[in-house]
């Protein structure tokens, strides 16, 4: 009789969840609220508010979308997250201060970087234990792994390096240049480029990955915009090899860059300050957070216009895309 | 995938490209270089003062100097460099030329705090002609004008870049009516000078220029004597304090006759750094320096960790540790410096004075940061603040760069 009573609870359970997350969402961190902001894409409303560590920035989902990473910077800690229940299952040790992170393509280690304390830490996920921690230099921030998994980056933003990471043995195997402040990598989704932002030297650099030299340097120029203010961030690159999106920080625009001709072809107005960026399952909107302004933008990518600004916690920072389960 | 244990520089197209004109560090990376940078200071016996409340830390400068390095020293171990802060510091009746020589054999990047004196005795001497001297600690105007020397950089702003910064933020907020208070010091009056010249600039009214006088003990009667001495003012829209010292320009504050903002040296104050200062990830700076100095990070800490921070630079980027080299890549369009201010910084090179945003702050809030929005240059908003090419009469930088 209690063991039905019991099924019959998980039963409705499943059912109330089904129902919860019925459609697409875009996850926020919302840096200086300690939440999460949870939008609806189909209604573009924010339908969850969730309370999490002090000061959330990076934000990414297991490749399942089963459970969803946060790093709470000023609780030194990356917290693991139930996206169902919005429930905190445990933390993960980090290092001190997370700011961004990366999940390998084994869907197991996580690569860290510390801001203050100029290290990478890799995380197992499963055993909930720090496998290694690399010394890179001062204030690591962008994380990128190639798709092949074989190589992890770190950019350093004072030290103005990409370290290249092997992470069969976690060490580094090259240190490239790059301009002032090194935001944000990403590979190519064919792994043979990468994508480095340098936000004072208001740059993206791609590099050869087989051969990690410099192949190509984008600029950017925005009519009335001083170009100091000019600031690229967060970028995304569609996996059709079309677009690269870069956010252009306190210039308030985002560029949209011919990912094979490296050529800017448009600069679409977003909201204050827009940090970081993500697509919807079918790469048909972009989500970008406006740390100043407090919203998300969302971007027709067909169309390149925005179309909609949805108002979420203060300062948002990181967004993560989770299609419904 | 090529895996060495070591972790060579692998170099980018430009780099590479710099590498071929400058010879003077080796060519490969995987060669050790050695960096020293000499810091110099003059202790100075604090001034006196009428509240007893402050003291001056001891490592004031140095501690920024020590960051920078670390800071370079980070960098260096990607790139086979090694980084050395050689100090040397000069007690009040110490031979201070001496302790430069000294300084100046060792390496030809010298780091100064020091007063004026000093400070060029230092820059003249034969041995410095081809070194790289960079100011950290002195704001007067004619450094940056007929007083220039083309071997003195510097990174702490000029008393011009200061008062630009609240005349630019006064003449936003329309309080264009001042009225300014000052004392009989020297360093008052040149920072009642500037101010009364920033005025002039960005079109405000100086109704009136009052000094200072009183010789009571402020730490009793402000409140009764701070009125009395502004009820002579004209109307004015913003009070403005020369107080270099920070002697009294601190009892002015809510003892005024009329309720007016203060700013300038109290109130609300333009300074090269402070701890109030939080964007850009200056916060990161902040907190990295008081796990350094167990302390707040000031304007001239700030100045001296920019100093060794652009030598850090200067070097990583022109490949090479001779000063002429430097300098050139540091006048150069291509140097930039991430400075935690929002902007690229770069020096200006008709007087080698490093371009940068001033922070307006109170004690626990950024106010603004100058240049404010709408204040345009032809070549860098930065060149709204302080002496701007075609005002500086310097021409040591004019030729032999």
């Amino acid at each position: 009789m209690l063991i039905k009573s019991m099924k019959t609870t998980a039963v409705f359970m499943s059912i109330a969840i089904t129902t919860s997350a019925a459609a697409d969402e875009m996850w926020v961190s919302n840096e200086k609220d300690d939440t999460l902001s949870v939008i609806d894409i189909e209604t573009m409303e924010v339908v969850r508010t969730i309370e999490v560590g002090e000061r959330p920035r990076g934000i990414t989902f297991s490749r399942d979308h089963d459970v969803l990473y946060v790093c709470a910077s000023d609780s030194d800690a990356v917290q693991v997250i139930d996206p169902a229940t919005g429930e905190i299952l445990h933390d993960l040790p980090s290092g001190e201060d997370p700011e961004q992170f990366v999940l390998h393509p084994d869907n197991r280690r996580l690569y860290i970087a510390n801001e203050d304390d100029a290290i990478t830490t890799v995380v197992d996920t499963e055993t909930r234990r720090v496998i290694e921690q690399i010394n890179v230099g001062i204030e690591p921030e962008g994380m990128a792994v190639s798709p092949d998994g074989k190589i992890a980056i770190t950019t350093s933003e004072t030290t103005n390096m990409a370290h290249w990471i092997d992470t069969e043995t976690d060490k580094l195997f090259a240190n490239t240049l790059v301009d002032q402040r090194p935001r944000h990598a990403e590979f190519t989704h064919d792994g043979s480029e990468l994508w480095i932002s340098a936000e004072i030297g208001g740059t993206v650099t791609v590099f050869d990955v087989a051969s990690q030299t410099e192949k190509a340097k984008i600029n950017f120029k925005i009519q009335g915009v001083h170009q100091d203010r000019v600031q690229p961030v967060g970028f995304e690159m569609t996996k059709d090899g079309r677009y690269v999106f870069v956010a252009l920080g306190p210039s308030n625009h985002v560029a949209v860059v011919d990912q094979k001709t490296y050529e800017v072809i448009d600069y679409l107005l977003v909201g204050r300050r827009v940090w970081h960026m993500a697509f919807n399952g079918d790469e048909s909107l972009l989500f970008t957070t406006n740390g100043v302004s407090g919203d998300v933008t969302v971007i027709d990518v067909e169309k390149l216009e925005p179309i909609k600004t949805i108002k979420v916690g203060r300062f948002p920072w990181g967004v993560a895309y989770r299609p419904s389960p | 995938m090529p895996i060495m244990t070591l972790a060579p520089l692998i170099m980018g197209a430009t780099i590479a490209l710099i590498l071929t004109i400058c010879g003077s560090m080796p060519a490969t990376a995987q060669d050790q270089t050695d960096v020293v940078v000499g810091y110099i200071e003059r202790r100075v016996p604090p001034p006196p003062v009428l509240s007893n409340l402050e003291k001056t830390p001891d490592d004031l400068g140095i501690a920024g100097a020590q960051l920078a390095l670390k800071d370079n020293a980070t960098t260096g171990s990607f790139l086979n460099q090694s980084w050395t802060l050689n100090s040397s510091i000069v007690e009040p009746d110490g031979n201070f030329l001496q302790a430069a020589r000294k300084l100046l054999s060792q390496t030809p990047f010298i780091v100064v705090k020091a007063p004026r004196d000093d400070m060029l005795a230092l820059a003249d001497i034969p041995e410095a002609q081809t070194a790289i001297v960079i100011n950290t600690n002195l704001a007067d105007n004619d450094l940056r004008d007929s007083a220039c020397r083309s071997n003195l950089l510097h990174t702490h702003p000029s008393r011009a870049m200061l008062t630009d910064a609240l005349a630019q933020f006064a003449a936003s907020k329309r309080w264009t009516n001042w009225v300014l208070i000052g004392s009989k010091s020297k360093a008052d009056i040149a920072l009642a000078d500037s101010f009364t010249h920033s005025a002039t600039k960005f079109r405000l009214s100086l109704r009136e220029h009052m000094v200072w006088t009183f010789e009571a003990d402020m730490r009793r009667n402000a409140a009764a004597e701070v009125p009395l001495f502004l009820q002579a003012a004209p109307d004015h829209d913003m009070l403005v304090i020369a107080d270099e010292k920070h002697d009294y320009g601190r009892y002015v504050l809510y003892n005024t006759w009329l309720p007016r903002p203060v700013g300038g040296s109290e109130g609300i104050v333009p300074s090269g750094w402070s701890a109030a200062v939080e964007q850009h990830g200056a916060a990161q700076l902040q907190r990295r320096f008081s796990y350094l100095a167990n302390r707040e990070m000031f304007a001239v800490d700030y100045a001296a960790w920019a100093a060794v921070r652009t030598i850090g630079e200067a070097v990583t980027r022109s490949q090479s540790a001779e000063a002429v080299t430097v300098r050139d890549y540091i006048l150069s369009d291509r140097f930039e410096l991430a400075g935690f201010k929002g902007r690229p910084l770069t020096y200006r090179t008709w007087n080698g004075q490093l371009r940068q945003p001033i922070p307006l702050t109170h004690p626990r809030a950024l106010v603004a940061m100058a240049p404010l929005e709408g204040f345009l240059h032809q070549r860098n908003e930065l060149d709204t603040l302080g002496l701007d090419q075609p005002e500086s009469g310097c021409r040591a930088f004019v030729t032999g760069q």
